[in-house]
């Protein structure tokens, strides 16, 4: 797509940061960047402040433990309603992304291509927005590992079970399993009881590292407030009398039209099954999985930023590697809410700063709009960024002790049968992908998407993507070249043909 | 004040702010979309407006993700049985569209069907 000439033109000032993502990393970002003179535009799919971590009860009643109160709103979403210069877009998608063009350079400058309304509607307003930084903050969702069974009704995302019990008050079923690794699994665990559902049992693959049992440790890589909470959950699972075992998954799900019953096995280091340990238990209604989690990537992809490691790069400011473009919360890695809105108060303040220095620059006689955006804007001290930095730091250090903590082996390859799905959307088996990459040639993500579909279907590879990656490099003895090929979604959503009929204003 | 829509033909009432997918949760549903291919069984999965595995069919738009989508008052979800195309026509009307005698719901918990004075949903 190509621009229209008259975007080029020079901006109204103040400049527009645009923060897509309203969880804490964004909320924060758009704060700082709006208290030190930017405009701001807070694009965000849900309803209110607060993404998956503060997620705003949107049924009234009784409040979650661990959960928001129901009547008092998140001191971040005070925070944002009440500053002028951020608009919050709330009900907004970003489907697409483009670098804007114009004489000289333009960093951080693009077309941020949105729509408003309910979710999947016919006729949600196109408008496009003209950044002129941009502010990623789109977070991650729940990683699913397939087992036989998977794609039974019942069989959910731990996220799906937390985001239903904190923010509509219903339970995901009436007898429950949870089982993937990491701490995120606990506060899911607690929150179902309190919507009514029992919980049979937590199972962690892993072997949460010493560091979560050792005080000194999880002191010097999480602070005193993680200690606390992890020591909050433990209470809470003796509490509610939940079992919780290491070292266990779930390897199988059972039933025709719905989860019954799974099974259970012990697994070795390597998370392979240990044989004769298996165990079915049931009867249960849900299963609830989560194993990391998996950065929202097509948007930082879609403006060029390098990836890393699976997460978006940022340097010490939270600048990703294209000038003008900042990334902050899940995006860079998973360390919790406290983490993630540091990072964006960090990343709101670098991309006012960078903005006020385009001014002092030489090339000013090509971008005269800049002089002029940099007058309203009161750019951060160094000061102010260097604390704001060092708050960073200590997230940072968190999220690669969680990551060393709960690494997800290879084993699980083996829990899959030939019939097993790998891709839920078109419902291609690990036979069929096997098939894909022995008989027929697939040597890469883009190869097995169009030899045996897997990653083509509605969901973009979102679910099945890491998975296929792994199975396909397992399969051919070597990491696959484009690993993050099913990431880059040109289009970032689905969109209805005919809600592009229409040629977007611009603002 | 709450809502009142149609499952399937049938009258449910829900909150402001609840989701199809919590609605058919609370309706005892697990699932409510089969597969194009093999026509197999799919409700709720990542919840949070990622997979598309939850599709359903909202005043006859199919597709509609029931784990992002809010309902409105009169709202009509229909299950949805693999790959649909959108309809300009509205789902055939309920099957109950009266109300009691007073023109309120009466007695029903958000998620449990409105009953007729009969007893018949």
């Amino acid at each position: 797509m190509s621009a229209p000439s008259h975007i080029a033109a020079p901006l109204t000032a103040p400049p527009l940061v645009v923060v897509v993502g309203a969880g804490p990393a964004g909320a924060r970002a758009a704060l700082s960047a709006a208290r030190c003179g930017a405009r701001v535009a807070l694009v965000d799919s849900g309803e209110r402040i607060g993404g998956q971590y503060h997620r705003q009860p949107a049924v009234a009643g009784k409040a979650v433990a661990g959960g928001p109160d129901a009547s008092a709103a998140h001191p971040l979403e005070l925070a944002v309603a009440t500053q002028p210069r951020i608009a919050h877009l709330p009900r907004t998608t970003v489907w697409a992304l483009e670098p804007l063009p114009e004489p000289g350079p333009a960093p951080g400058r693009h077309l941020v291509h949105v729509q408003q309304g309910p979710a999947d509607d016919r006729g949600r307003p196109v408008r496009t927005l003209a950044a002129d930084a941009l502010v990623l903050c789109t977070g991650a969702f729940d990683r699913a590992l397939p087992f036989p069974g998977w794609e039974l009704p019942g069989v959910v995302t731990a996220g799906a079970a937390q985001a239903l019990a904190r923010g509509q008050r219903t339970a995901v079923g009436g007898r429950v399993v949870v089982s993937g690794t990491g701490p995120f699994l606990l506060p899911v665990a607690l929150a179902l009881p309190e919507v009514g559902a029992r919980v049979l049992g937590v199972y962690e693959a892993g072997n949460p590292a010493r560091w979560l049992r050792s005080p000194a440790a999880a002191l010097r890589d999480g602070g005193p407030g993680r200690v606390a909470e992890l020591g909050s959950y433990a209470a809470g699972l003796a509490r509610h009398r939940v079992p919780y075992r290491t070292r266990h998954a779930v390897v199988a799900a059972h039933g025709r039209d719905r989860v019954e019953a799974v099974t259970v096995a012990r697994l070795d280091a390597g998370w392979h099954p240990v044989a004769g340990s298996e165990q079915r238990i049931g009867p249960v209604d849900a299963v609830c999985v989560g194993y990391g989690f998996t950065p929202q990537l097509e948007l930082p992809l879609a403006a060029g930023c390098a990836v890393r490691g699976g997460h978006v790069a940022v340097d010490a400011r939270q600048a990703t590697t294209v000038p003008g473009v900042y990334a902050a919360g899940e995006l860079t890695g998973v360390a919790g809410a406290p983490a993630a809105a540091a990072e964006g108060e960090l990343a709101g303040l670098a991309a006012v700063a960078d903005l006020a220095d385009l001014a002092d620059l030489a090339d000013l006689a090509e971008r005269p709009w800049a002089a002029e955006a940099a007058a309203h804007l009161a750019p951060p001290s160094p000061a102010r960024l260097a604390a704001a930095a060092s708050r960073v730091r200590s997230g940072r250090r968190f999220a690669r002790a969680l990551a060393r903590a709960h690494p997800v082996p290879g084993g699980w390859r083996g829990w899959l049968r030939e019939d097993t799905l790998v891709c839920r959307c078109e419902e291609v088996s690990y036979g069929e992908l096997r098939d894909a990459v022995a008989a027929r040639g697939a040597d890469g993500m883009r190869a097995l998407k169009l030899t045996c579909r897997a990653g083509l279907g509605a969901c973009q590879g979102r679910v099945c993507g890491r998975n296929t990656a792994e199975l396909a490099a397992a399969l051919l003895g070597a990491p696959v070249a484009d690993p993050h090929a099913m990431d880059r979604r040109p289009l970032a959503h689905p969109v209805r043909l005919g809600d592009l009929a229409e040629p977007p204003p611009i603002d | 004040m709450a809502l009142t829509v149609y499952v399937d033909g049938e009258r449910h009432r829900a909150l402001p702010g609840q989701t199809v997918a919590a609605l058919l949760l609370a309706t005892g549903r697990r699932s409510w979309r089969t597969t194009r291919l093999g026509g197999r069984p799919r409700g709720i999965f990542c919840g949070i407006g990622v997979c598309y595995d939850c599709l359903v069919v909202v005043n006859g738009l199919p597709d509609v993700r029931a784990c992002r989508r809010e309902l409105c008052d009169g709202d009509r979800v229909e299950t949805q049985r693999g790959a649909r195309l959108p309809t300009e026509e509205l789902p055939p009307e309920p099957r109950v569209p009266r109300t009691d005698g007073d023109g309120t719901d009466q007695g029903a918990r958000p998620g449990e069907p409105v009953r007729d004075a009969d007893g018949v949903a």
